[in-house]
């Protein structure tokens, strides 16, 4: 692999990150890249470390030591709404919206926080919010990519736990990050839930860097153009999802208890 | 429904009507009271000031300050120690330097608490508010225990502020100025960050937004408010002590936004009304068989309020908005 290759398109690039709790090492060196037009799944057994990986690269944790980039800014260290605002989205695993909310507030609080004005300023305290129209139409656009249109005005502590993982989606897309980080969009969906889901995902790839933590073998073969495997929080394969499949110590360790 | 807990964020129309009757009633009320239900009143409009500022914190960021008596003692000193032994002071800036006064030690006291967390936000907003309490209480320069004497009310060429009545319209203007400020500041991209922030601190930091800067310039923002309060009790009273920023102070305001129902600042008015009366009607209780009633009110208002919290736990308009939407989607 060339120089010049390795670093086209490249929007995030975690370089030997390690986080360590007490004796515990949850992340030990862990590098990956996130590049433009890619999906790059992270797979691994329950306590593999892929939770706290995606927690250390929003910033939610700093790292023990290694250090994490956002196209071209050195981010280690930053806290989690100033990684946002550089361009990065997340979505939970666990359903992490604002559910005394409608579903169209959530969206539009979401899309607000790009055009959100100053706290201090008083100013800002008597504009409404439900006129500013870029906003109003960020909002637009991430509700309909979910699919989520004809739901708007529902409760969205009252909706279905499918409707509650697009909605993740679209809060995380409102915000136009050109990195996603997805925490197993597909978890407990049904079968054409998933499927909407996995064509949605399909659809954002070309503008977007986008990690995928899933279970889903098959969708990560359907999606992914690189795949990781962590184990114990350290990296044991990475590369093209074929080649990392028949890695003998993968099959081993992972992916030969189903397959 | 399943939102039960909600802040009262809108209120059914019919509700709405009986709160505009409220105000025009409160309108006419000096052409038919007398001195002292005027005074009692005005007293009231400016403990629903109080309480709207706290309710900014409690009902719309979800933070419980148990110190918010802090911002409003520290306007009432202001405008004590800037107006002279002989004379009144200038209405026009006695007002802005006393609000000033509370902002400031908000901001201050703010950029210490705001960085915590749900029962340590509470413990140190209390323990703050204590230190600024002691700070006037031991000190003599500052009035020490006894307090401070206010002999003229800030003077104004507009109108005579020691005319009761003018008093009882001006801050009759201010409580509705506040309140129309504090609904559309609501509705505002500040307003609702705020509500986020409430609702899910972690996700709203995860959108981008710096919650910390949100929450320190609503703290901010709610001392000066509470300050604004504090300076027209020091006007009305003639007279400031250490209580008014003491930790009974703190609490009642506190209960006076839970009682009415958090969340709308009409709630915070309704309940800083209610808390004022109920207080009035309790100490008022007469002696049965040896025992003094009135001497435990606190007994009684503490009662109240479980009961009521039991019963209601969206407060008095939250039980009447219950009632009204009912009403208007015809018992269903």
């Amino acid at each position: 692999m060339t120089e010049a290759h390795s670093t086209h398109g490249l929007l995030l690039r975690a370089n030997k990150i390690t986080k360590k709790f007490g004796g515990l090492t949850a992340v030990n060196e862990v590098s990956i890249d996130l590049r433009l037009g890619e999906i790059h799944a992270v797979i691994g057994p329950n306590g593999a470390g892929k939770s706290t990986l995606t927690n250390l690269l929003t910033g939610d944790l700093p790292p023990t030591s290694g250090h994490v980039a956002l196209n071209g800014h050195d981010i280690t260290g930053w806290t989690p709404e100033k990684i946002s605002r550089h361009g990065l989205g997340r979505s939970y695993q666990k359903t992490n919206i604002f559910k005394s909310f409608t579903v169209w507030d959530n969206v539009r609080l979401s899309a607000q926080s790009r055009s959100q004005p100053m706290p201090f300023n008083p100013l800002a305290w008597l504009q409404q919010a439900h006129h500013m129209s870029d906003v109003n139409q960020r909002a637009e656009r991430a509700i309909e990519l979910a699919g989520l249109q004809n739901r708007r005005h529902a409760l969205a502590g009252a909706a279905s736990h499918g409707e509650q993982r697009q909605l993740e989606i679209a809060m995380t897309l409102a915000t136009e990050p050109q990195v996603l980080l997805l925490d197993e969009p597909l978890a407990g969906m049904g079968v054409a839930e998933a499927e909407s889901m996995v064509q949605l995902l399909l659809r954002l790839k070309s503008s977007h860097a986008m990690m995928l933590v899933e279970h889903d073998i098959d969708a990560i073969f359907t999606l992914a153009d690189q795949l990781t495997v962590m184990v114990n929080g350290t990296v044991i394969a990475s590369g093209l999802p074929a080649t990392v499949r028949s890695d003998a110590s993968v099959q081993a360790a992972y992916l030969g208890e189903d397959h | 429904m399943s939102n039960a807990h909600a802040p009262l964020e809108t209120l059914p129309r019919s509700l709405n009507i009986l709160l505009g009757a409220a105000l025009l009633a409160l309108a006419a009320f000096p052409f038919v009271g007398t001195d002292y239900y005027l005074q009692m009143v005005t007293r009231m409009m400016i403990l629903a000031i109080f309480a709207m500022s706290l309710d900014l914190l409690q009902g719309v960021t979800g933070l419980v300050s148990l110190g918010h008596a802090a911002y409003f003692g520290v306007a009432g000193y202001a405008l004590a120690f800037i107006t002279p032994p002989g004379e009144p002071i200038a209405l026009w800036w006695a007002m802005p330097v006393a609000i000033g006064a509370s902002a400031l030690l908000a901001l201050i006291i703010g950029f210490l608490v705001v960085r915590t967390h749900g029962i340590y936000f509470i413990m140190v907003t209390m323990a703050f508010a204590q230190m600024v309490f002691y700070a006037f209480f031991d000190n003599k320069a500052l009035g020490g225990s006894d307090g401070v004497y206010i002999n003229f009310k800030p003077e104004s060429v507009l109108f005579d502020l020691e005319n009761k009545t003018v008093f009882y319209f001006f801050t009759l203007a201010l409580m509705v100025i506040v309140y129309v400020f504090l609904r559309r500041l609501l509705w505002s991209p500040f307003g609702r960050a705020l509500s986020g922030i409430r609702v899910n601190e972690h996700r709203m930091r995860a959108l981008g937004y710096g919650t910390f800067s949100h929450k320190l310039a609503a703290f901010t923002l709610a001392g000066a408010l509470a300050g604004l309060a504090g300076f027209l009790w020091g006007a009305q009273s003639g007279y400031v002590n250490p209580e008014l920023m003491g930790f009974h102070m703190s609490a009642h305001v506190i209960m006076m936004v839970i009682l009415g129902g958090m969340g709308n600042f009409a709630g915070a008015i309704v309940g800083a009304f209610s808390f004022e009366y109920l207080l009035h009607v309790f100490k008022d209780l007469p002696e049965v068989a040896g025992f003094n009633l009135g001497k435990h009110w606190q007994l009684w208002m503490g009662l109240f309020i479980v009961a009521l919290v039991v019963l209601a736990p969206r407060g008095i308009l939250g039980l009447f908005a219950t009632l009204f939407k009912r009403k208007e989607q015809g018992h269903d």
